[in-house]
């Protein structure tokens, strides 16, 4: 099958565009004009197989992580299962958790080795690993609404405070989610981190056998998923103001223990038009004086 | 052209566009959201809205080819296809808006369309609600889960006219307020029901398109006309079938016998005593309470709007129809020897004309316009001189239309725009937390009036270039609305 990524640069003529199967990613580079291009090549370059690579080994992927190691053999499939091996003896996790956040930094690292950039970020769906280089910053947006998106505000994140990845998951995403989080975003040390730290905390937000919250197995909608028949939320209801918050408090406890482990390093997390952050401490100004209105 | 996928036994189809090879379920999507299982084939489903003319005019949506064969994977194909704006300035995840400005040659014609996705906060829904009964008092607040949310404005021939959103409820209120403003204006828009209370008042449940449930019960049709009206285009046909005839009405009840057509015909006095206060003859305002009974009014038995005969002019066996606006309730009374009225049972030779009431009464409905201002920045988007878009829109050298479909413009300063939400593509509204509504809009004219008007003549890009980059959503063009190419083809859509 003749199946080629699509590779274009976005029609700013500053990002470039890379797709294939279910990978999406926007990627911009900053620094001198032959660097970027440079890199854009890099990062075209390492994209293409990827998929590929990944596949090979997907039904390992999709089967539960394990505590003490892995069989894994390609190296984005191997970073996946690090970044959720931490979670793996608490409970149900597969490699596949933590894909969008690896695969962008399996781009990101192809494209910083190639040349010098002052910064860069791949963004695979709201899955985005970060390069700063040092002194360099870069104000990220978060949204509260995968689906509908809209900025709540923004944080402005520098090379010296070690954050390069920024993960997002919740029901109303692309990715299935065992929880009711409209949105969780996480800032750890690496895009795989976050990613998978964002299935993690987005699954603890959540109120187990509420009637308003409907889920349905994961097979049901795809056949194939990792998930298995465990069920996901396909629709939340409306909840009582003290549900909504007992909710946000299960995963901002969840979040709370995983800064402690160190495994990440803020959250934020949405239900029902409700914030609640953790470790964001006063980085993040509200969006709302900032939006351009129309 | 289309193949069937290789296929289970329980209608799942196996992708074969990418290595991932997912498992598709009918009617469900791949891994991706860009394949999608339509009974058992394999198609393209793209989040980006392009109106498709072809699929308006019958055709079929673009299957995926498998192994080569005649398509050349792209989904644009001239100017068949017009590009909304829906999804446009929200290519999440990269969180920045950019204005797309495509050009298509139409007709020999360079036309080009800039589209964008504005964020309004001056912005609401009017809604016209088709019913007689009293929704509640001009100006009384409009609440959803309990926040107001807007207000009754004044009733309309045959409808109550409500006024939802607008700046003050979105931002000028407490922050509930502007999330639940925002939350129902947002439902309105897409197309799906909302319940509105009024301040002593009814409760409402409103959907574009649907009929109105007023306090639990469906309105099924629109009056005729008023009370009055409704006499003169009746008068003829109950002459000499009844000796009178009272139409109920919360606005103006008529009174065959002393109604000019009555009179025309040549219909003696009756004796009747109306209630309430007599406009011109055989019209009478406010003969009850407003309310959700007969025609409008608050009345369950309409005799109680009427005094006793006067016994100069009445006689026993003096018969008489009442009835509403609508046909929906209706009584037949004859006098009895005390000149007392005595309901019988409606006479065959009557009951066509209340059938007749009836069938001129239209369904009534719900109808929902999406009212928003395009202000300086969004325009600054088109061009690098915001008001000469203004003035090439108020020339109607420019065309504008929401997710493709024609809108009205208002006169005067700035674009200010109303579109009836059911000829948007579904889903095409979105909102940000600000809060404040997310509404498509597109920007047609000739590439040489764009240049005129000092448009971003190197951000244009041809329509055939967006075939491979960008993810979309193609749909077909609403069958009533003019294609945006060619507007003034099209037959009149409105106003």
């Amino acid at each position: 099958m003749a199946r080629v990524p699509q590779i274009a640069l976005l029609p700013d003529g500053r990002r470039l565009h890379l797709q294939d199967g279910p990978i999406d990613l926007v990627v911009e580079a900053s620094g001198p004009a032959e660097s970027v291009q440079a890199a854009y090549q890099s990062a075209a370059r390492r994209f293409t197989g990827l998929l590929d690579e990944l596949c090979d080994e997907l039904p390992l992927l999709r089967a539960p992580a394990r505590p003490d190691g892995c069989a894994l053999h390609g190296p984005v499939a191997r970073r996946m299962h690090d970044a959720v091996a931490p979670y793996a003896a608490d409970g149900f996790i597969t490699p596949m958790a933590a894909v969008a956040g690896a695969v962008a930094e399996a781009v990101l690292a192809a494209m910083v080795a190639a040349a010098p950039l002052d910064r860069a970020y791949v963004n695979n769906g709201g899955d985005i690993a970060l390069h700063l280089a040092p002194g360099q910053s870069f104000t990220v947006g978060l949204v509260d609404r995968p689906d509908k998106p809209g900025l709540f505000g923004t944080t402005v994140l520098t090379a010296a405070d070690g954050i390069r990845g920024i993960a997002t998951s919740g029901w109303r995403g692309r990715s299935f989610s065992l929880g009711i989080a409209d949105a969780v975003t996480i800032l750890a040390a690496g895009a795989a981190d976050a990613d998978a730290a964002a299935t993690v905390v987005a699954n603890a937000v959540d109120l187990p056998g509420h009637p308003a919250i409907a889920r349905i197995p994961a097979q049901e909608l795809q056949p194939d998923s990792d998930l298995g028949d465990r069920p996901v939320t396909r629709g939340v209801g409306p909840l009582h103001p003290a549900e909504i918050d007992g909710a946000l408090e299960a995963g901002a406890a969840m979040a709370e223990i995983l800064i402690a482990r160190g495994l990440i390093r803020a959250a934020a997390l949405h239900l029902a038009g409700e914030t609640r952050t953790v470790g964001l401490d006063t980085r993040t100004s509200p969006q709302a004086k900032s939006l351009i209105h129309a | 052209m289309s193949q069937p996928a290789e296929k289970t036994e329980d209608g799942r189809i196996r992708c074969d566009a990418c290595p991932v090879m997912c498992y598709i379920k009918p009617g469900a999507a791949g891994a991706c959201d860009r394949y999608a299982n339509h009974d058992g084939i394999l198609v393209r489903v793209d989040p980006h809205v392009v109106l498709d003319r072809t699929l308006q005019q019958g055709g079929s949506v673009v299957p995926f080819n498998r192994g080569g064969g005649d398509w050349d994977g792209k989904l644009v194909r001239g100017p068949e296809t017009f590009v909304t704006a829906i999804g446009a300035g929200t290519t999440y995840p990269d969180y920045k808006p950019a204005p797309f400005i495509v050009s298509a040659e139409v007709d020999g014609v360079d036309m080009v369309t800039v589209v964008t996705e504005g964020i309004f906060s001056y912005c609401g829904v009017k809604v016209k609600v088709d019913t007689d009964r009293h929704l509640g008092p001009e100006r009384s607040l409009v609440r959803a889960q309990g926040e107001p949310v807007g207000h009754v404005t004044t009733g309309e021939y045959g409808s109550q006219m409500l006024s939802l959103g607008g700046v003050h409820h979105l931002t000028g209120g407490s922050k509930k307020e502007g999330r639940v403003t925002c939350d129902t204006l947002l439902e309105l828009s897409n197309g799906r029901a909302v319940e509105l209370t009024i301040d002593d008042g009814a409760t409402v449940i409103v959907q574009a398109g649907r009929p109105p449930i007023v306090n639990g019960g469906m309105e099924e049709r629109m009056r005729v006309g008023c009370g009055s009206a409704t006499i003169g285009m009746f008068a003829k046909q109950w002459h000499g079938k009844v000796d009178e005839v009272v139409v109920v009405d919360d606005h103006i009840t008529g009174v065959l016998s002393e109604h000019q057509a009555g009179k025309l015909l040549g219909i003696p006095d009756t004796g009747i005593h109306m209630k309430g206060r007599r406009s011109t003859p055989g019209r009478y305002f406010q003969v009850a309470q407003p309310g959700t009974g007969w025609g409008g009014t608050d009345i369950s038995d309409p005799l109680s709007i009427l005094g006793p005969f006067n016994p100069k002019a009445a006689r026993p066996g003096l018969t008489m129809l009442m009835v509403s606006t609508t046909g929906e309730h209706f009584a037949y009374y004859v006098l009895d020897d005390e000149l007392k009225p005595v309901q019988r049972e409606l006479p065959a030779a009557l009951q066509q004309s209340i059938a007749r009431i009836e069938e001129n009464c239209e369904p009534a409905l719900c109808t929902v316009l999406f009212t928003g201002g395009a202000g300086g920045s969004l325009r600054s988007g088109v061009t690098e001189n915001p008001v000469r878009l203004t003035r090439s829109v108020k020339q109607a050298l420019t065309y504008v239309t929401c997710g493709g479909a024609p809108v009205y413009v208002w006169p005067g300063g700035g674009i200010t725009f109303m579109v009836d939400v059911t000829r948007v593509p579904e889903n095409a509204f979105g909102y940000v937390p600000t809060p404040a509504l997310v509404a498509p809009i597109e920007f047609t004219l000739r590439l040489s009036d764009y240049e005129a008007l000092e448009g971003h003549m190197d951000h244009v890009r041809p329509l055939s270039s967006l075939g491979v980059d960008m993810a979309r959503r193609q749909v077909p063009g609403h069958r009533d609305n003019p294609w945006p190419f060619a507007p003034e083809g099209a037959k009149r859509s409105h106003g």
